[in-house]
């Protein structure tokens, strides 16, 4: 029997919470976690209401070079979660313990920047910090500015795993959609335009399964690897410069429909493009830095001027006194705002590739789908593997989440033996949902609740529901293509929607 | 590449030659036998080497050769030069004492008086064995080390070197190895004790295609040194051990674990390595059985930890040396998560004097529950420092008076220090306490490796404790939270109170955080870490009361705590005391006795340092 409650043990514990707080920032009420901090929690429960151990305090430099990750040591209780994720669950190793004894602490190769190391942005050890170490690069300010300002034509859009975590900042149960409630809330924000950016994603879809398409002709390499996922693509940049060509040469989502907002959009209804500030709300860090690439603009306006994740969404919320619990549900502004099941799907695991193979299989067969569910890419698993038939060809698929399931896929491709056509990949394990700009959960939480279960059934779910569940038959996206982009993978498409891949060192030092 | 039977014929051959180095047979040759220790090695014994070789050769004398050895223990008397068969010990020798032992011992074979050794009592003596550091002893483990140049593998095989192996390969199974190591009752020297037969018998049945023997030779406790005298006096006897190990418990690879910073033990146990494989005593099939085994040394980096046998294994891996988890032990998950055996310099270097002499004969040494002999570092107050070796048993009078000859200066014993900086303070009332594993723990100490440190009565036990808490927190990987703020704190504290700061809740506090440190820490330095302070409270705590509550340190140690007077006897009225007080604390006249004015006084030390009298203190 082993007794985890007893006199000695509490004791133990007590005193160990002591010490770590002896050497904390113990800056509770301007940290980004008060409220939802481990060590704040136990300290609590434990009754830690005095420091009996004070003594010396490590101070470190925080380290906000990069544009998608703050890292705060001040704050680190060196539990090293961030670092078993980071190189056991992802594969990277961009952090490790360096120094000894008090001195200890979480760094990076030669103590240099997350910016200019191997991090991929994932922002996985953001979701395992239990403290505010590690948090998201803080953008609401700058948004908040142009809020303000009355010149500014401010649009947001939010990406489809945001509406079904969004909700648990608010108290709501893991898992409810709050899409209603989110539009309210991003109203009475005061942003002039609130867009979905599932029509992005079936943009995307347009885009992404015409290439495919090609590529199955004949026309590129195989397999053709999805690209929405900044995180992977910065992975891919660094550790497999020379399979980039099997990237697919799409833009993400948030992107295509940053670019058509400041293009067709603007010009439809007669905004000076230079006058309009597109916001994504995303559950992801990995698009804060994505949306800085230089590949990421069209004549020289940037897609997407800002990228808040759900949390920061959630403080903007919650610092204007809006009872989000309470809103009323609102629709998403017309006529951008009509998306498909398709799109819905993005957030989670398989998702694009089930989208993308609802349009290719159609277009291919020439004939309306029976089966829409493609259940061989749903589900947690690292590595999803299938066979479809599709045209009277065997299609070989994969779809990966999580960097070290990425990296056994791209060993095969760079060992010429990956048998697939089409990949799909995710940075986080079990995609967007899971993303690291999502809800930070306790471990309790995570050990008690299957979150990955819950984001994803209500992703699927809105699919379930929706009136159209194929990209191609969105309405927008048909008008859109008929009166601007003409051809999807046509000219101007490839201006607006598409983008190019470089290598990239591990170590920019 | 040698057979059996040459090893055998080599061995006979050999140990004829080499007889005189036990038995004081006369008529042959003269061995002259230098330690060439680290210790004596700092103390230029290779200049003595060198000088004593090649004098006999500018002399051309005959049947005169110069060995170099490993340690012969008594190292507060080194450089140690030993001439046999007639066994004349000589101490502190200088490079431009060899001319005249040429001259004088060798050509005109008298002894030279002078650098005899004087005894505790006070006589000369001429003999190693006559003298009172030696009698008490045992050597089991440093069998070797003095009587065989290290170097040279037909020496150690001429002392039935490799034997014990032959024994194990040709006439014992497995488990019959095994059994006579459990049976003989030795228990792990690195600290903890852990029964030996026990671990080889958990690594023998843990199921694997590949299973590994390492030697742990991270000896880092500040003051010991018996792993490396050891491995520079006597390397063999490790390898012969290991491969024993390996033919028990089915491994055919062995990694030794040194630190860096023993490159004559480094240096040694490499050669030793080279010259088994070149005889086939390393290798594939060795003497034609299906046994293989090699050795490959991997150097540690320095990092105390490091001893700590996961840690070890970490490091051996390539990764910073952190402890990992225990259970799994690395019995079962050790070395890249195969089955490993990990023991000790010193704990090998019984093995084949166990294997074969017996497991009832090593089992009637020691006591009850600790079998054998034991290893110690003597340092400190203790007039002959070095390397001793006595059967459990021994009480701590015996080694610090008798073998260790007392405390200098006149001064009285204060406390000892076993385990380093792991182990406790023992206080004078437990002197006759008689050394074995369950003995020393009971009273708040621990075996550990075998450092073994005297301290007289200048110490100061609230410093000595601030001294073991610096080298924790300095050494603790990090990698749990007790151990790397908790042992911060308590060296805080310490300091505090050393700077007369500290409040009788700080020792409330000391205890406390040392109990919760002793029990939530990952591995055995954190979880031993606070003994130093548990032991020098349970023992002393009247020194922490008075520098707690009197201000007072005794021993004067605690600078800040000294009362600082002037004594007007010796005080000549120079002024420059008061001249140089910072913050104008002393007054007086010109030619008078001078004073400190206590409620100005920093005592900073500036006087003290400036007296040209001695008169401050």
């Amino acid at each position: 029997m082993v007794h985890t409650d007893t006199e000695k043990v509490v004791e133990a514990r007590k005193t160990v919470l002591d010490l770590i707080l002896s050497n904390h920032d113990r800056e509770c009420l301007t940290c980004v976690r008060n409220g939802n901090c481990e060590l704040q929690r136990l300290a609590q429960e434990f009754g830690v209401t005095d420091i009996r151990y004070r003594g010396e305090r490590n101070r470190h430099e925080i380290d906000d070079k990069s544009p998608s990750i703050v890292r705060d040591f001040n704050k680190c209780v060196l539990c090293r979660r961030c670092i078993s994720t980071c190189k056991n669950v992802q594969g990277i190793g961009a952090i490790d313990c360096t120094e000894r004894g008090f001195s200890s602490c979480i760094s990076t190769a030669e103590n240099h920047s997350l910016n200019d190391v191997n991090c991929t942005f994932c922002g996985q050890c953001i979701e395992n910090c239990p403290v505010g170490a590690l948090k998201e690069k803080d953008s609401t300010e700058d948004v908040r500015a142009k809020l303000k300002d009355k010149n500014t034509y401010v649009i947001v859009q939010t990406a489809p795993a945001v509406r079904v975590a969004l909700g648990e900042e608010f108290g709501l149960s893991v898992g409810t959609n709050v899409q209603g409630k989110m539009v309210t809330a991003l109203k009475k924000l005061g942003f002039d335009k609130v867009f979905d950016t599932n029509t992005g994603a079936d943009f995307t879809i347009m885009e992404e399964g015409t290439e495919l398409i090609h590529r199955l002709q004949g026309e590129g390499t195989l397999p053709m690897i999805t690209s929405c996922c900044p995180a992977w693509v910065r992975y891919a940049e660094m550790n497999y410069p020379e399979s980039l060509s099997h990237l697919s040469s799409c833009k993400s989502p948030h992107q295509m429909f940053g670019a058509i907002l400041k293009t067709y959009y603007a010009e439809k209804n007669n905004i000076d493009p230079k006058s309009i500030y597109t916001v994504s709300v995303m559950p992801c860090i990995a698009k804060k830095f994505e949306r800085t690439r230089e590949e990421m603009q069209v004549d020289g306006l940037e897609d997407v001027d800002a990228v808040i994740t759900t949390r920061e969404l959630a403080r903007m919320i919650k610092a204007s006194h809006i009872e989000f619990v309470e809103l009323e549900d609102s629709e998403f502004d017309n006529p951008m705002g009509e998306a498909t099941g398709a799109a819905a799907i993005f957030g989670v695991t398989g998702g694009v590739m089930e989208a993308a193979l609802r349009t290719v299989k159609e277009i291919l067969e020439g004939e309306p789908l029976e089966k829409l569910e493609f259940t061989e890419v749903r589900g947690k698993k690292g590595i999803k593997t299938a066979v479809l038939n599709i045209a009277d060809r065997d299609i070989k698929i994969a779809a990966a989440s999580g960097l070290e399931n990425a990296r056994v896929l791209m060993e095969e491709i760079k060992n010429g033996t990956s048998k697939y056509d089409f990949i799909e990949i995710m940075a986080c394990p079990g995609g967007c949902i899971l993303g690291g700009g999502q809800p930070i959960k306790s471990s309790k939480t995570r050990n008690e609740i299957d979150i990955y279960k819950k984001r994803a059934e209500a992703l699927y779910t809105i699919d379930e529901k929706s009136k159209i569940r194929k990209s191609h038959e969105n309405p927008y996206l048909k008008e859109v293509y008929r009166n601007y982009l003409k051809k999807a993978g046509g000219e101007l498409p490839h201006k607006l929607l598409h983008t190019t891949y470089q290598p990239r060192k591990k170590y920019d030092i | 590449m040698k057979t059996l039977e040459q090893i055998n014929e080599l061995r006979i051959k050999k140990r004829i030659e080499l007889d005189l180095r036990v038995n004081q047979v006369t008529g042959g040759e003269i061995h002259i036998l230098v330690c060439h220790g680290t210790g004596c090695t700092s103390s230029k014994s290779p200049q003595i080497i060198e000088n004593l070789r090649s004098l006999i050769k500018e002399q051309n004398i005959q049947n005169v050769r110069v060995i170099q050895t490993g340690c012969f223990g008594l190292c507060a008397k080194g450089p140690i030069v030993v001439i046999r068969p007639q066994d004349i010990f000589y101490s502190n020798v200088t490079p431009d004492d060899c001319k005249e032992i040429i001259e004088t011992h060798i050509k005109g074979g008298k002894i030279v008086e002078r650098l005899l050794c004087k005894d505790t009592d006070g006589t000369l003596v001429k003999r190693l064995d006559d003298l009172s550091f030696y009698k008490k002893q045992k050597r089991i483990a440093l069998q070797n080390c003095g009587k065989i140049d290290p170097e040279n593998i037909d020496e150690y095989i001429a002392f039935d070197g490799y034997k014990a192996l032959e024994k194990v390969l040709f006439q014992m199974k497995e488990e019959e190895v095994i059994q006579e190591i459990t049976d003989s009752g030795l228990r792990g020297r690195g600290g903890a004790g852990f029964p030996t037969g026990k671990k080889w018998e958990f690594t023998r049945q843990a199921k694997s295609d590949q299973k590994y023997v390492v030697c742990n030779a991270d000896e880092g406790d500040p003051g010991a040194f018996m792993d490396r005298s050891i491995l520079e006096g006597d390397p063999h006897s490790v390898i012969e051990a290991m491969e024993i190990a390996g033919y028990a418990i089915g491994a055919n690879k062995g990694y030794i674990y040194v630190r860096a910073e023993y490159p004559i033990a480094v240096e040694r146990f490499q050669k030793a390595i080279d010259q088994a494989r070149e005889y086939g005593i390393l290798g594939k099939k060795i003497w034609g059985t299906r046994f293989n085994f090699d050795i490959e040394i991997r150097l540690g980096a320095g990092a105390f930890v490091c001893g700590e046998e996961t840690a070890l294994l970490e490091s051996i891996e390539g990764r910073s040396g952190r402890p990992r988890l225990k259970p799994p032990f690395p019995a079962n998950v050790g070395l890249w998560q195969k089955p490993t055996l990990i023991n000790n310099v010193e704990t090998y270097a019984n093995i084949t004097k166990i294997i074969l002499n017996g497991a009832k004969w090593y089992s009637e040494i020691g006591t009850e529950t600790s079998k054998g002999t034991k290893v110690f570092a003597l340092g400190g107050n203790v007039v002959n420092t070095g390397l001793v070796e006595v059967p459990m048993g021994t009480t701590l009078r015996e080694i610090i008076y008798d073998i260790g000859g007392g405390i200098p200066n006149g001064r009285e014993f204060k406390a000892a220090q076993t385990g380093g900086p792991s182990g406790g303070c023992i206080p004078k009332e437990h002197l006759d306490i008689k050394i074995d594993y369950e003995s020393l723990s009971s009273i708040g100490s621990m075996m550990g490796s075998g450092g073994l440190i005297v301290m007289d009565d200048t110490k100061c036990m609230v410093n000595l404790a601030k001294f073991y808490l610096g080298f924790t927190v300095d050494e603790s990987c990090g990698k749990c939270t007790p151990c790397r703020i908790g042992t911060k704190r308590l060296y805080e504290i310490l300091d505090r109170i050393t700077q007369g700061e500290g409040s009788e809740d700080d020792l409330k506090k000391l205890e406390d955080l040392s109990q919760n440190i002793k029990s939530s820490s990952v591995c055995g330095l954190g979880q031993s870490a606070p003994n130093p302070v548990i032991s020098t409270i349970k023992y002393f705590k009247e020194e922490y009361i008075e520098h707690v509550k009197d201000k007072k340190c005794k021993t004067g140690e605690c600078k800040a705590l000294a009362d600082i007077q002037i004594d007007p006897e010796k005080c000549k009225g120079c002024g420059l005391c008061k001249r140089n007080c910072p913050v104008e604390a002393i007054e007086g006249e010109v030619k008078q006795p001078h004073e400190i004015d206590k409620s100005k006084c920093i005592k900073c030390g500036t006087c003290i340092a400036k007296c040209p009298f001695h008169a401050i203190g």
